[in-house]
């Protein structure tokens, strides 16, 4: 035990005699468990390293190791599904922050706002990102289905994951419509009541669509009642909207997005002719 | 290259790095001229586009600020009041349909029909590539729908609609007592009819039925009679749903045009609904 000791110090006078005091520590930082532990292969530049580098992180393995050699072109994805993910990355991590300083109540709602933009360091910036950002996700949703509709990247074996990827699309625009509600504002307020007005139109479940009034319906126990919770968007509706928007509109969009990437890879990867 | 050894369980360890052809994959040794390492090739572009979009969400974060408008007031609407910008489309159709169709059936449909393309559309030509030659119809088609109808909608309703609900040129300064008198007729009313009689209930259902009835049943006997292969391979089936979601969609321009040329409102009027 003792030998092996000396031996150790040995090694590290002779390592500082020869690669200097920064370039032993960095020797003995990269040979140590610790560091062998977090990462598993080395940093040269060889093929195998490039593959290591992929299918060793669990976040990168997303990927295959190998794609295609057309799949990264500008051409063939226009960036526009990554974006939109990353757009989504953006969105959850703006809207955490945004969560600690805001209450879901008719009484604080909108002055939590105001607090943003006055009080908070850099509260306006955080929700103005969240704002365009989920704009800019609607826009790179829909731009993402045309760019697979023109590629006709939706046909066999594909078609599946087309149409979970109609799911997402309509969830993105429900999560960008539940989030409008939030500020509490005139323009929030009127835009959802617009947007649930048509949900009391709905054959046979709103009390002014088609055979709604015939099958019972009124204001206080059709689809918008539900999704109000009340006749009219009030206190209700806002802590309705809140908790659809935070908590279960992300879980499931979340779940979708899982088997959406996972099934890109099953069918054959980004892009391209199969 | 790793040794191999026995573990402590006695089991074997699948290592990902042997030289030469992959078992796993038989055509592994074919393809391998044709791609390319992940890392770096793909993920440097993702990396790349991830901090563009991250540079210009700030850019756009810092010079422009998110819309805040007074405090909610349930007692003061709004002239117009509008919708999200990408629902405008939606509220775009109100002018021409009932809310029923505007704001549940054709988004529905909408949903729908995106779902079943890739069952409909049969053509194994133009998968995974650029082709406009080999694909007219459902280029055509989702193009017509997907930038006429949906992104020219969203275009009008979210600059060239007023107060009412009216047109107004984005330069053209908000007019709130602007009033436009227009008197628009049901379909039946045009032969003296009243449209919500019976019988002026029953002509309209009919025309609708007949609008459905010719659109499904006119292609296919013109494709027939040419014994076109596609509708062979399409089947009754598929047939049928394209049809139908195509004359439902052009339902929309051709509705668009009548209420606008000849000032239509409904073609059927019943006591449960009106199209």
């Amino acid at each position: 035990m003792s030998d092996k000791k000396g031996k150790d110090k040995l090694n590290i006078r002779e390592l500082i005699k020869a690669k200097g005091i920064l370039g032993a520590i960095k020797d003995l930082m990269l040979s140590s468990q610790v560091w062998s532990s977090f990462f598993r292969h080395g940093l040269e530049d060889t093929p195998k390293t490039r593959m290591q580098t992929v299918i060793s992180n669990s976040f990168l393995h997303l990927h295959p190791a190998k794609v295609k050699r057309h799949a990264p072109l500008f051409k063939f994805t226009w960036c526009m599904g990554g974006i939109t993910f990353f757009t989504f990355l953006i969105l959850t991590i703006t809207g955490v922050f945004l969560m600690f300083y805001y209450h879901p109540n008719v009484r604080d709602a909108y002055w939590d706002m105001k607090g943003l933009e006055y009080h908070v360091p850099f509260g306006l910036l955080l929700r103005n990102l969240h704002r365009w950002g989920a704009h800019l996700m609607v826009i790179t949703v829909w731009f993402h289905m045309f760019r697979v509709f023109m590629t006709g990247s939706y046909k066999p074996p594909r078609e599946f994951n087309w149409g979970i990827g109609v799911v997402l699309l309509v969830f993105t625009l429900l999560l960008s419509f539940t989030g409008y509600l939030l500020p509490w504002d005139q323009l929030g307020f009127w835009a959802v009541t617009v947007g649930t007005n048509m949900a009391r139109a709905t054959p046979g479940l709103g009390h002014e669509g088609p055979f709604g009034e015939l099958l019972g319906m009124t204001a206080y126990n059709d689809v918008r009642f539900a999704l109000l919770g009340g006749s009219m968007v009030g206190g209700n509706a806002l802590l309705r909207a809140y908790i659809w928007h935070c908590i279960g509109l992300p879980l499931i969009v979340s779940a979708f997005l899982i088997v959406h990437f996972w099934r890109i890879r099953k069918d054959g990867g980004i892009s391209g002719k199969l | 290259m790793p040794d191999k050894k026995k573990t402590d369980q006695g089991r074997y360890r699948a290592l990902a790095f042997v030289k030469g052809e992959s078992l796993a994959k038989e055509k592994d040794s074919l393809v391998s001229e044709d791609e390319l390492e992940t890392w770096p090739y793909l993920l440097r572009k993702e990396f790349l586009a991830a901090i563009i979009v991250m540079i210009g969400l700030m850019i756009w974060s810092i010079t422009l600020d998110a819309p805040l408008e007074e405090p909610s007031d349930p007692s003061l609407t709004p002239n117009p009041a509008k919708a999200p910008w990408y629902f405008l489309g939606l509220q775009e159709m109100l002018v021409y349909f009932d809310p029923w169709i505007a704001g549940v059936v054709f988004p529905s449909l909408i949903v729908m029909g995106l779902m079943v393309i890739p069952y409909i559309d049969i053509n194994p030509k133009g998968n995974g590539y650029y082709t406009f030659k080999e694909r007219k119809f459902a280029i055509t088609t989702f193009c017509f729908g997907f930038h006429v109808l949906w992104i020219l909608l969203i275009i009008v309703g979210v600059f060239m609609r007023g107060p009412g609900w009216l047109w107004f040129w984005p330069w053209e300064e908000w007019d709130s007592h602007r009033i436009v008198a227009e008197t628009n007729y049901d379909l039946t009313q045009f032969i003296g009819i009243d449209s919500k009689s019976l019988l002026g209930s029953i002509i309209g259902g009919g025309i609708v039925s007949i609008y459905f009835f010719l659109g499904l049943t006119v292609p296919y006997l013109l494709m027939k009679m040419k014994n076109s292969l596609v509708l062979e391979k399409l089947g009754i089936i598929r047939y049928s749903i394209v049809a139908f979601l195509f004359w439902s969609m052009l339902g929309l321009p051709i509705k668009m045009v009548l209420k606008l040329v000849f000032s239509l409102k409904y073609i059927w009027v019943t006591p449960w609904f009106n199209i």
